[in-house]
């Protein structure tokens, strides 16, 4: 299988972890670690001052592993460079998964904001993944802005119903020059498989892990989901026929009978 | 004096610098960063940043996200 290559770093895992929603940072690092993902999204809060509670950052934190900081919470581009800025501080990297969207409902990503923010923050040395609308020309615009990767939605944040977007998924798949990384929105290890034979760089998956009866071994199966749709779309998938008439996949000379 | 961290307000003694809040509050070594007044300060110059009163930091760490 290819390596996936993001900013000139290589990763052989092509399954990103969001860290969100899990019952409990063991399950979240066990989680983590069984699906060999080396890229892990960590979103970041105000300390309270009273509750010294269980860091999370030491379950996430292991030498293969590269933070991606998100900054989701900010309106505008003008806040995600602050909050760009206090998380290349606090984590120590300069990678960044741009999140831009302003309305709670839907948590669909302003396109305006987000090539604002990624004009702004390339110029400030950060290695910019923005997450975006399944838009084509915005995709492209978001690469000539210098982003390292776009991360187009499949469904809303949360919600589990996979492919939605597919068939601009498809469009911003064949344009693209930058890694493609399908977010938001896969809610199975189908949907994973799915994108990934598309042609797929990577996929982000958070809820879909997180909320499973079991997260650990729904990790390993989008593990496995991704690496099958990766090799699917490596080996060159068959044409699907247009229509319902059946080709022989065995011979039709009849043996039985004359 | 008083000092907002968070928009809570906190004592703090006067002539404090951002490395004595730090010390005070218990910051860890990693894994935080702080603004004054929205815009970040870095580590390297907690030592020399004195706060006044009235003062208003933002202080965050990691939390869960996808």
């Amino acid at each position: 299988m290819e390596k996936l290559i993001i900013a000139g770093k290589e990763f052989g895992s092509r399954l990103f972890l969001g860290t969100g929603k899990f019952n409990s940072n063991q399950t979240m690092e066990e989680a983590i670690l069984a699906s060999g993902t080396e890229m892990v999204t960590v979103a970041m809060k105000r300390i309270e001052l009273e509750n010294k509670e269980d860091d999370m950052l030491k379950h996430i934190v292991h030498p293969h592993i590269q933070l991606l900081p998100n900054t989701s919470g900010v309106r505008t581009a003008e806040e995600a460079v602050f909050a760009a800025q206090m998380a290349r501080e606090a984590f120590g990297t300069n990678w960044l998964k741009l999140e831009i969207h302003p309305d709670p409902r839907y948590l669909l990503p302003d396109s305006t904001e987000t090539l604002k923010a990624t004009e702004e923050l390339v110029k400030l040395g950060f290695v910019v993944l923005p997450y975006c609308q399944a838009d084509p020309t915005l995709c492209k615009r978001l690469e000539e802005a210098g982003a390292a990767t776009v991360m187009p939605l499949a469904a809303p944040i949360g919600t589990n119903k996979g492919l939605q977007t597919r068939d601009f998924l498809r469009i911003i798949i064949e344009e693209s020059n930058v890694p493609v990384v399908v977010d938001a929105g896969i809610g199975a290890p189908s949907h994973a498989a799915e994108a990934m034979e598309m042609g797929a760089a990577a996929c982000l998956v958070n809820t879909a892990i997180a909320v499973a009866g079991n997260p650990v071994e729904m990790a390993v199966a989008f593990k496995e989901a991704v690496v099958a749709g990766r090799r699917a779309y490596e080996a060159g998938l068959g044409i699907q026929a247009e229509n319902l008439e059946a080709s022989a996949s065995s011979p039709l000379t009849a043996f039985l009978n004359d | 004096m008083k000092i907002l961290v968070n928009n809570k307000e906190t004592e703090l003694t006067a002539g404090n610098t951002i490395a004595d809040l730090a010390r005070q509050l218990e910051l860890p070594a990693q894994g935080v960063a702080v603004a004054l007044h929205n815009r970040m300060v870095p580590r390297a110059q907690w030592e020399e940043q004195i706060l006044q009163p009235g003062d208003s930091l933002v202080i965050i760490k990691a939390a869960c996200g996808g």
